[in-house]
C-alpha cells in the first residue's frame, strides 16, 4: 500500500509538471498582455511595469522562477487586483465552490442512486418510465438553460427564493439544484443499468433462493456491487462540478473560483491562469487517487499492487 | 442484520450532512480567525441597523451594483471605471465635480490662478480631516502625486494624469529627480502646484481619483494599507469604507466628520458585485437593487426596449465617441476622398435607433457635443449616399482604380459590435458596391492586431478622461499610443501645440477648432456615434445624475420613499 501510495504522488508530481510546462508555453503564445487596455499606457510606465513584475527577463528565466515559486505553493501577484495575491483569491473563492460543489454532489448523488435503485426494482413499470424520463430530460436540458428557469420561477414569480448572490442556505438551493441536474441524471442513468445487471446475476438468484429478505439481497448484495461505476464517475464529476459551474456562478452571482478561472485568460492575468490551472489539476489528480483508493473499502476484491488488482 | 442495514444507510446520509454542516461552520470560523473580518461582519450588522432605526419613513439606504471586484482601491493605483466609483465617494482631491459638471471647491477652500495660468495656489480646507482623525494638509497631497510619479512605484498606469504638472513626465521617466516637480507644500495648508503649460482644465484634473490625497501617516512603509477594509484605510470624502468582502460586496457608511456631513443624505451604500446583467436587471425587479446601469454597471442590451416603452430609462449625454479607425496605409484608404465616401455611405441614424438604441446620438465630428455643443450638427451630412458615390468615383480616379479591392473590418467580441460591423457592411456594399468581409476576435487579439497596423477598418472608441476637446484631439496627435490609424498631419500636430500655449479661452478654442476642421477634411477615422450614459433607477433615489465623464457623486443623492 505505501509502495502503491508513494508510486502514484510520483506520478502526480510528474503530471503537475508537465501541466506547468504546457499552460505556461500556451500563455506566452497567446497574444496580448496584461496591461494591454483601451487606452494605451506610455511606454515609459509599462516599461516599469514590465520591469517590476520579471516580464523582462528571458523566457527560461522567467519559467524557472514560477517552477520555484509553485513547488512552494505560492502563485505570486495577481496583474488585475493589485495588492491581492493569487493564492488570496483561490483561498477565498474556493471557499464558495466547494460549498456549492459539496451540496451539488450531495443532491446529484442520493438523488440519482435513489432514482436509479427504484427504476430497476421496479423495471419496465411506470416508476422507471417517470424516472428514466427525469434523467433524459436532467442529461439535455443544458445548465444554464435550467438555472435561468429556476431563477424565473422560485425568485422573480413565486418569491420564495432570492435571486442571486450567496449569503445563506436559501441561496445556495437554487444554484445547488441547477449543478446537480446533469450529474444526477447521468448518475441516474448509469445506477439502473448496472443495477439491472446485478440483479441478474447468479448470486443474487443465490441470495434469494437462500429466502434471503429481499431487502437485505437488495441494500446489502446488489447495491454494493452496483455502486461501483458510479464510485468510478465521481472522480471526474468532483473536477466537472468545481470547474464546471462558472455559468452557473455567473447566473447567482457566486464570488467562485470558476469565474476566476475564466476571466483571468481574458484579462491574461498571467500569474491567476497559472495559478487556478495548477490547483485545479491538483485537485483532479487528488480526486482520482481518493477514488481509487475509496474502491478498496467498497470491495475488498480489488488490492493495491497485486496483479489482477485494478488500479 | 435489518436494522444494522437501516443504521448504515443513516450514518452515511447524517455524515454527509455532517460534512456539509462543518463546510459552513468553517465559513463563519474563518471570518472569526482574522480580526479584520470579524470587524467587517459585526461592522455590516451594525450598519444594516442604524439603516433601519433611520428608516422610518426616509430609510437612507442606497443598494448599487459595481459588477466586478474593483482592482484597485489605492487612488495612485486605480485605472478602471469600478474602482474609481468606489473611490469618488470615500475620498475627495482639491475639487469636485458639482451637480452641473462643473468643479467646485471640496479639499482646497480657496484657489488662485496667477495669470499665465501656470501656477495654481491651494489652500486646504480648515477642518478638514481624515477619517481616524489627523489633519488633512498640503503635505499629503504631495507625498501622495510624488509616490504616484515616483518611477520604482510601477503599477501606477494613470501617471500620465499628472503630466500636466511641470517635470511630472521627466519624473516618471527617471531623468530628473522628484524634487524639481513641480509640487510644493508650502505649509501646512497651502499647496503650491506649477504646471508645464496653460492647463485650463487643471481644476478638472484635481477632481479626478489620481488626484487624491492619501494620510502619509497611515500609507508610508505599509504596501497593503488599501487591500482590504479597516484602521489602515483611512479616507477623507463623505463616506467611509465600512467594509469590504472581496468580490461579493462593499459597504459604504457616511462620514459624521466630513466637512459637508450636513449635505450628504445618503447614510449607507450597498455596493453589491454582480456580474451578470441579467441577474442584476433581475435583482432590481425584486427590489434587491435600486440603480442598474451606468455609470456602475450596464443595462442588458436585449431589454432596453422594452424599458424604453415603459419609460423607465434614464439617458444622458456621455462625453465619448465611437469610430472606426482606417488605417492610412492600407489601400484604398490611403486615399482622402475614398476615405470619406466610407463615412458618408454610413446611416448612423439607422445605427443608433435600431442597434444601440441607448439614445446616443449620431457623430460627425470628433469632440463630443458635451464639449462643443455646436459638434451635434458635425462637418458633414450622414448617410450622404450620392456626394459619397461622386468622392468615390473620384478617389478611384485619383489611385488609377477601376474599382474597390475587398475591405475587412476588425472588431472585438461583442453582441453590439458585432451588430453594428454587419449593419456597417451592408451599407457600404450597397452604397459603394464593395465587398466587405467582418473580423471578430477576442479583445487581446484584437488589441494586438490594431497595434501591429494588421488592419483596414478597426472599430475603437474613447471616453473622455477630462471634459475638454484636447483630450480627443491629442489622440490623433502622432502615430502610435491610441492612434492606430498610421496617420499624421504636420500643420495638425502644430496647431495643437500651439493651443498649450494660449491663456486665452476663446482664442484657443478656435485654434483647436481649426484642428479638428483639419482633421475632419483628412478624415483618418469615421466617428459612428457619441457615447450616453444608460440607466434605470428606483423613483425614490434623487438628485443623483452619472456625468459626462462617466462618474458619479453618491454625496449629493438621496432617498425619498
Amino acid at each position: 500500500m505505501g509502495r502503491y501510495l508513494i508510486q502514484r504522488f510520483g506520478s502526480m508530481v510528474v503530471s503537475l509538471f508537465f501541466i506547468v510546462t504546457i499552460t505556461f508555453i500556451l500563455m506566452q503564445l497567446a497574444p496580448g498582455g496584461p496591461f494591454a487596455s483601451e487606452k494605451k499606457i506610455p511606454p515609459e510606465i509599462e516599461q516599469q511595469m514590465n520591469e517590476k513584475y520579471g516580464l523582462n527577463d528571458p523566457l527560461h528565466i522567467q519559467y524557472f522562477n514560477y517552477l520555484k515559486d509553485v513547488a512552494q505553493w505560492d502563485f505570486g501577484p495577481s496583474f488585475k487586483y493589485t495588492g491581492q495575491s493569487v493564492n488570496d483569491i483561490i483561498n477565498r473563492s474556493f471557499e464558495y465552490s466547494l460549498l456549492l460543489g459539496l451540496e451539488s454532489i450531495f443532491l446529484a448523488l442520493s438523488i440519482g442512486v435513489f432514482l436509479g435503485v427504484i427504476a430497476a426494482l421496479r423495471h419496465n413499470t411506470s416508476v422507471d418510465y417517470t424516472a428514466m424520463v427525469i434523467a433524459v430530460l436532467g442529461i439535455s436540458v443544458p445548465n444554464f438553460i435550467l438555472a435561468a428557469a429556476l431563477q424565473y420561477f422560485f425568485a422573480m414569480k413565486l418569491g420564495v427564493l432570492p435571486v442571486a448572490r450567496f449569503d445563506s442556505f436559501l441561496h445556495t438551493i437554487l444554484p445547488a439544484v441547477a449543478l446537480a441536474t446533469t450529474p444526477m441524471a447521468f448518475i441516474a442513468r448509469l445506477m439502473r443499468s448496472s443495477m439491472l445487471d446485478v440483479l441478474n446475476s447468479d448470486y443474487i438468484k443465490t441470495a434469494k433462493a437462500k429466502g434471503l429478505n429481499e431487502r437485505v439481497v437488495t441494500y446489502r448484495h446488489a447495491l454494493r456491487n452496483a455502486i461501483m461505476p458510479v464510485v468510478s464517475y465521481l472522480g471526474p464529476l468532483v473536477v466537472a462540478i468545481l470547474t464546471g459551474s462558472f455559468v452557473i456562478e455567473e447566473i447567482f452571482d457566486i464570488p467562485g473560483l470558476g469565474a476566476e478561472f475564466v476571466n483571468s485568460v481574458t484579462n491574461r492575468d498571467y500569474t491567476v491562469i497559472m495559478g487556478t490551472t495548477v490547483f485545479f489539476s491538483a485537485l483532479l489528480l487528488v480526486s482520482i487517487l481518493l477514488v481509487d483508493l475509496l474502491y478498496t473499502l467498497i470491495d475488498p476484491r480489488i488490492k493495491f499492487g497485486k496483479e489482477g488488482g485494478k488500479s | 442484520m435489518k436494522k444494522f442495514n437501516k443504521f448504515l444507510l443513516f450514518s452515511l446520509i447524517a455524515s454527509l450532512v455532517l460534512v456539509l454542516a462543518a463546510c459552513t461552520g468553517g465559513d463563519d470560523e474563518d471570518t472569526g480567525d482574522n480580526g479584520e473580518e470579524t470587524g467587517e461582519e459585526t461592522g455590516e450588522n451594525t450598519g444594516e441597523d442604524t439603516g433601519e432605526e433611520a428608516g422610518g419613513d426616509s430609510e437612507q439606504v442606497l443598494n448599487v451594483n459595481i459588477k466586478e471586484e474593483p482592482p484597485s482601491l489605492n487612488p495612485g493605483l486605480a485605472s478602471d471605471t469600478t474602482s474609481s466609483s468606489v473611490l469618488d465617494q470615500v475620498f475627495e482631491g482639491l475639487t469636485r465635480i458639482g451637480p452641473d459638471g462643473q468643479p467646485v471647491n471640496a479639499m482646497a477652500e480657496k484657489i488662485e490662478t496667477s495669470d499665465d495660468l501656470t501656477t495654481y495656489t491651494f489652500t486646504i480646507r480648515e477642518g478638514a480631516t481624515w477619517s481616524n482623525g489627523d489633519p488633512v494638509t498640503a503635505q499629503n497631497f504631495e507625498y501622495a502625486w510624488k509616490w504616484v510619479l515616483n518611477p520604482e512605484n510601477a503599477e501606477t498606469d494613470y501617471a500620465y494624469q499628472l503630466y500636466s504638472i511641470k517635470n511630472a513626465q521627466k519624473a516618471k521617466a527617471g531623468e530628473v529627480s522628484l524634487d524639481e516637480v513641480g509640487i510644493t507644500a508650502k505649509d501646512d495648508k497651502t499647496l503650491v502646484v506649477e504646471l508645464e503649460q496653460p492647463t485650463p482644465y487643471f481644476l478638472h484634473l484635481t477632481a479626478f481619483h489620481t488626484y487624491y490625497p492619501v494620510n502619509q501617516n497611515v500609507v508610508e512603509g505599509n504596501d497593503e494599507w488599501f487591500t482590504d477594509a479597516g484602521d489602515t484605510f483611512v479616507t477623507n470624502g463623505p463616506y467611509k469604507l465600512e467594509s469590504w468582502s472581496h468580490k461579493d460586496k462593499i459597504v459604504l457608511k457616511k462620514n459624521e466628520d466630513y466637512w459637508d456631513a450636513e449635505n450628504v443624505s445618503i447614510k449607507t451604500i450597498n455596493m453589491f458585485m454582480v456580474e451578470n446583467e441579467d441577474t442584476a436587471l433581475n435583482m432590481f425587479n425584486q427590489g434587491e437593487l435600486d440603480w442598474v446601469g451606468s455609470p456602475f454597471d450596464s443595462v442588458p442590451l436585449a431589454s432596453i426596449p422594452t424599458l424604453k416603452e415603459e419609460g423607465k430609462l434614464n439617458i444622458s449625454p456621455l462625453a465619448g465617441v465611437y469610430y472606426y479607425a482606417f488605417n492610412v496605409d492600407e489601400a484604398p484608404f490611403n486615399n482622402k476622398k475614398i476615405r470619406k465616401a466610407f463615412a458618408m455611405s454610413i446611416n448612423r441614424k439607422a445605427i443608433v435607433e435600431n442597434i444601440t438604441q441607448g439614445g446616443q446620438l449620431p457623430a460627425m465630428a470628433l469632440v463630443p457635443p458635451t464639449i462643443w455643443e455646436e459638434n451635434e450638427e458635425g462637418y458633414f451630412q450622414d448617410n450622404n449616399v450620392e456626394e459619397a458615390k461622386k468622392l468615390l468615383q473620384e478617389g478611384l480616379e485619383e489611385e488609377g482604380m477601376d474599382e474597390l479591392p475587398p475591405v475587412t473590418i476588425h472588431y472585438n467580441t461583442s453582441e453590439a459590435h458585432a451588430a453594428i460591423a454587419q449593419a456597417i457592411q451592408d451599407m457600404w456594399r450597397q452604397n459603394l458596391g464593395v465587398e466587405v468581409d467582418l473580423a471578430n476576435e477576442e479583445w487581446q487579439v484584437y488589441l494586438d492586431t490594431m497595434g501591429n497596423g494588421n488592419f483596414q477598418v478597426g472599430r475603437m472608441g474613447w471616453l473622455a478622461d477630462f471634459n475638454d476637446a484636447i483630450n480627443f484631439l491629442e489622440i490623433f496627435q502622432t502615430i502610435g499610443g491610441n492612434n492606430y490609424t498610421n496617420w499624421e498631419n504636420e500643420e495638425y500636430a502644430s496647431l495643437l501645440e500651439e493651443s498649450r500655449t494660449i491663456t486665452d479661452k476663446e482664442e484657443r478654442t478656435s485654434v483647436l477648432k481649426e484642428a479638428e476642421q483639419i482633421f475632419m477634411d483628412e478624415l483618418p477615422i469615421s466617428p459612428i456615434y457619441y457615447y450616453t450614459n444608460v440607466y434605470i433607477k428606483k423613483d425614490y433615489v434623487k438628485d443623483v445624475k452619472p456625468s459626462a465623464m462617466g462618474s458619479i457623486n453618491l454625496k449629493y443623492g438621496s432617498i425619498e420613499k
